[in-house]
């Protein structure tokens, strides 16, 4: 589990809305991410050491509810498409799917940070640019498998400034 | 080979039904649908680009290509096939059989690339060329050295870092040429052999890690240890084999910072961290444009210095936006 990790269990919780239900975990942490079996974007993640939250690996898993705005960080394994210049398909984790079916997760969403590999192409972190169109947020980062030192300074440099900005917009 | 063929002691019926690592389902599926045959992409459209070829520059792209179909003949017909006796489970043993025909598919696509653009004569001096380089042979050596070990996860982390680190000084040349609007649709065919090469270095980095957690920290400290140290060796020879390659069109620093990004990307696949400092892998962009046309500098929102990010207008969506 990341730093600082704050999860807790929904139901006996004060009611924040309908969409809960019983068993979803919920998270206070402006960092959300989803990382696969492979781990490598949870350990950029962990890396940051700031509190973030993982969206759950089983897919069949209640999904975790947002509570604030927040970043997510995902990673692409590449598309599907068979020859360079076809459409990908599959880009985007069924986990992450889910988590963004929910209407509350979606209207706090911010932004998109994503974790890729340049040799899929014009697949590369695909999945952050899919998510940022839907959702009309902005991609911020994108870096390769687990990120180097660098990308680590410049992403907790970013989201300090990035929130510091979007506190001051109004509402 | 001199010594006897190892082969898994007992096997089963595969169960597709029964998983015992999603993993392998998943990196399946995802092979499978990027299956490709060199004969669907139109080689034969770069004969007159290839024309337009200086004498030296086309044999330095010979020789590159001779280099690359030498290791996809020692991934397909050594390398991948090694790694099946130690896969644990049967699904594993699966994916590697379609990593070593895929790497057959490569090696036999730099073949289609020959025909198309050189004569005979000229293929066979390339062949030659590869057989009598020094740092070439010894590159193939190395692996297939530790390929014929008998660490499973030492085996792991050779062949992780033949396909993710020892392709990229050929690789390098056709996304130059494709850069400068020539041979593009052989760059396109090798575009499709980098994606491939990602899948099994991501993969069998993979189970390399899976297997470090069966192990005690003293093993993996020696791991670690190994891993850099044979990271150094090939580094060293690499270079050596850059600039025999590249001196002569003064392109050899250029690759190296190819060659270094590259080592960071194949040591994070082992899930290590990264050698190189950044200002020794700021790779030509023109030359990272060509690999991923999304990779350009927008990719960093945070410094302010992308350009084209345009936020669109708002339009609510529905839930039926979400079938993705």
């Amino acid at each position: 589990m990341t730093l600082g990790s704050v999860i807790t269990e929904a139901g006996a919780a004060t009611g924040t809305g309908a969409l809960q239900t019983p068993g979803n975990p919920v998270t206070n942490d402006d960092l959300v991410y989803f990382t696969s079996a492979s781990g490598y974007t949870g350990k950029f993640a962990d890396k940051l050491e700031r509190p973030a939250s993982r969206i759950p690996l089983l897919t069949s898993a209640p999904t975790l509810l947002a509570q604030r705005p927040y970043v997510l960080l995902l990673p692409t394994y590449g598309g599907t498409a068979a020859q360079p210049g076809a459409a990908a398909k599959g880009a985007v984790p069924k986990q992450v799917i889910k988590f963004l079916n929910v209407e509350a997760n979606r209207a706090l969403i911010r932004g998109v940070i994503g974790a890729g590999n340049t040799n899929f192409g014009e697949n590369y972190c695909l999945a952050a640019d899919i998510i940022a169109v839907k959702c009309k947020v902005p991609v911020l980062y994108r870096f390769e498998l687990m990120g180097t030192s660098e990308d680590v300074a410049k992403v907790n440099q970013g989201l300090e400034e990035f929130w510091t900005h979007q506190s001051q917009k109004p509402a | 080979m001199t010594e006897k063929l190892k082969l898994i002691d007992q096997v089963q019926a595969i169960n597709w039904n029964r998983i015992q690592d999603d993993k392998d389902v998943e990196v399946w599926n995802r092979l499978v649908n990027n299956f490709w045959l060199p004969e669907k992409v139109p080689l034969s459209n770069d004969v007159q680009s290839w024309n337009t070829l200086t004498p030296e520059e086309q044999q330095l792209t010979m020789r590159v290509f001779t280099g690359l179909t030498l290791l996809d003949t020692v991934q397909a017909t050594v390398g991948a096939v090694s790694l099946i006796p130690d896969a644990l489970t049967p699904h594993e043993e699966a994916v590697y059989t379609n990593i070593a025909f895929m790497e057959s598919v490569h090696a036999k696509s730099y073949s289609s690339i020959f025909s198309t653009l050189a004569s005979t004569k000229e293929i066979d001096e390339a062949f030659r060329w590869s057989t009598e380089n020094e740092n070439l042979q010894r590159k193939a050596h190395i692996v297939t050295d530790y390929y014929r070990g008998d660490d499973p996860l030492k085996r792991k982390v050779a062949s992780t870092l033949l396909e993710s680190f020892l392709f990229y000084s050929g690789f390098y040349l056709p996304m130059y040429w494709s850069s400068r609007a020539k041979l593009t649709n052989t760059a396109d065919l090798i575009r499709l052999i980098i994606r491939d090469e990602a899948v099994h270095g991501y993969y069998i980095g993979y189970k390399f890690q899976r297997g470090l957690e069966t192990v005690s920290e003293e093993r993996r400290q020696e791991l670690k240890d190994y891993t850099y140290e044979l990271m150094y060796e090939l580094y060293e020879n690499e270079v050596q084999y850059t600039h025999d390659l590249y001196d002569g069109v003064g392109l050899a620093e250029d690759v190296k910072k190819f060659l270094h990004y590259n080592a960071n990307k194949a040591l994070m696949n082992l899930g290590y961290e990264a050698m190189f400092p950044s200002t020794l892998t700021d790779v030509n962009p023109a030359i990272l444009s060509a690999l991923s046309p999304n990779a350009d500098e927008n990719h960093d929102f945070f410094s302010g210095s992308g350009s084209s990010y345009v936020i669109g207008k708002a339009v609510n969506t529905e839930d039926e936006d979400w079938d993705f």
